[in-house]
């Protein structure tokens, strides 16, 4: 159920974002999602194309760009991406201490608009 | 053509939510959010809590919890003020559910309050209600390696409570394991081990509490 807040807001966004610019036509959108949060999945394509029919964006591509967190050791530095489920050891030392950032993402970082039919 | 937008695709939702947390601020109500798996104990924690609250304090409860409408029952009979949210199906509680329950309260009666949360880990953590402390509650039951499985709501937390700590035991609960996976996501976050059965651990956490909402 969560799908429907997200496509409105993504595609809420986008139309916003394209009629400040004076686009007619959405033809792809730039999504940022971590990985340590996420509640969307490609699925929200099938939804966005029936929410945006009739609109700027309709027809319109999302592109996924996942984010993944990354872990850090205490003991030695080392970072690598922190997986899902964490990984729970350095794979340089062995440290169980790690301290995991990013991986939280969850924005409308672009969207791709058709030049020939955009009076800017 | 390529346009940078770079918006929180939940904005519609912050917005609502920041209207909610001014509205709390104005009726002076301090305000829980309780996020956690089904059965992790979240209606008996707010029980438990509501229980042995200081005098100055008076609770009310928004119940979003799918299971049934017993908890809403349980928790009334108890005397303390509650509204059920119907989620109609949906995984999470958003903002402008919590808006549309507020009316439904008597927010001027009211300094606290606990908002129990859909039964779920995942979606939860992303939408903010206006609440001033997210709560995560963990169970010794669902197993020591939950952070590791859902760092998303982990480092989101403000607090995190470990209940059914009387069963710590019988699940051979590793709480250091779960004490390292937890510091991974959210250094230093305060943790309350206690158990809602049995009551230990409830006193501190109750204290805890009274300090943060700050009456004095
Ligand atoms: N052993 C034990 N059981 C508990 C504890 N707290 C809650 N429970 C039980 O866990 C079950 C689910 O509790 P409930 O509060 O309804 O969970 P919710 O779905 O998160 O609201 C109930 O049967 C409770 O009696 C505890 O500290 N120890
Ligand atoms: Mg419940
Ligand atoms: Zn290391």
């Amino acid at each position: 159920m969560h799908e429907l807040p997200v496509t409105k807001g993504i595609l809420a966004a986008a139309v916003e974002a394209a009629e400040q610019n004076g686009a007619r036509r959405i033809i792809a959108i730039d999504l940022v999602i971590g990985n340590l949060a996420s509640i969307v999945d490609d699925s929200v394509q099938f939804y966005f194309d029936m929410l945006s029919k009739n609109t700027l964006a309709e027809g319109a591509k999302l592109n996924f760009k996942r984010e993944s967190g990354t872990a850090r050791c205490w003991d030695c530095g080392h970072q690598f991406d922190a997986g899902i489920p964490l990984i729970r050891e350095c794979p340089a030392c062995n440290s169980a201490r790690l301290h995991v950032s990013g991986g939280r993402e969850f924005y409308v970082e672009s969207i791709e608009v058709d030049d020939e039919n955009s009076s800017s | 053509m390529k346009i940078p937008v770079v918006k929180n695709i939940l904005s519609a939702n912050d917005q609502v939510a920041t209207e909610n947390r001014t509205t709390f601020d104005q009726s002076g109500i301090f305000v829980l959010n309780l996020m956690a798996s089904p059965g992790a104990g979240k209606t008996t924690f707010i029980l438990a809590t509501t229980d042995r609250l200081p005098e100055k304090l008076h609770p009310g409860v928004v119940e979003g919890d799918l299971a049934s409408s017993i908890d809403a029952d349980t928790i009334s009979a108890r005397g303390v003020p509650v509204v059920q949210i119907n989620t109609g199906g949906g995984c999470h509680l958003d903002a402008p559910m919590i808006r549309s329950a507020l009316p439904h309260l008597p927010l001027a009666e009211l300094n606290l309050l606990f908002i129990e949360n859909v039964g779920n880990l995942v979606c939860t953590a992303n939408f903010d209600l206006g609440a001033d402390l997210a709560v995560v509650v963990a169970s010794v039951a669902e197993g020591h390696d939950k952070p590791y499985k859902y760092p998303g709501i982990f480092a989101v937390a403000d607090v995190v409570i470990l209940n059914k700590a009387d069963l710590i035991e019988v699940f051979e609960f590793d709480v250091e394991f779960f004490r390292r996976g937890l510091e991974m996501v959210n250094p230093n976050v305060p943790c309350f081990i206690l158990s809602c059965k049995t009551g230990d651990g409830v006193e501190a956490w109750v204290e805890w509490l009274f300090d943060v909402v700050g009456l004095g």
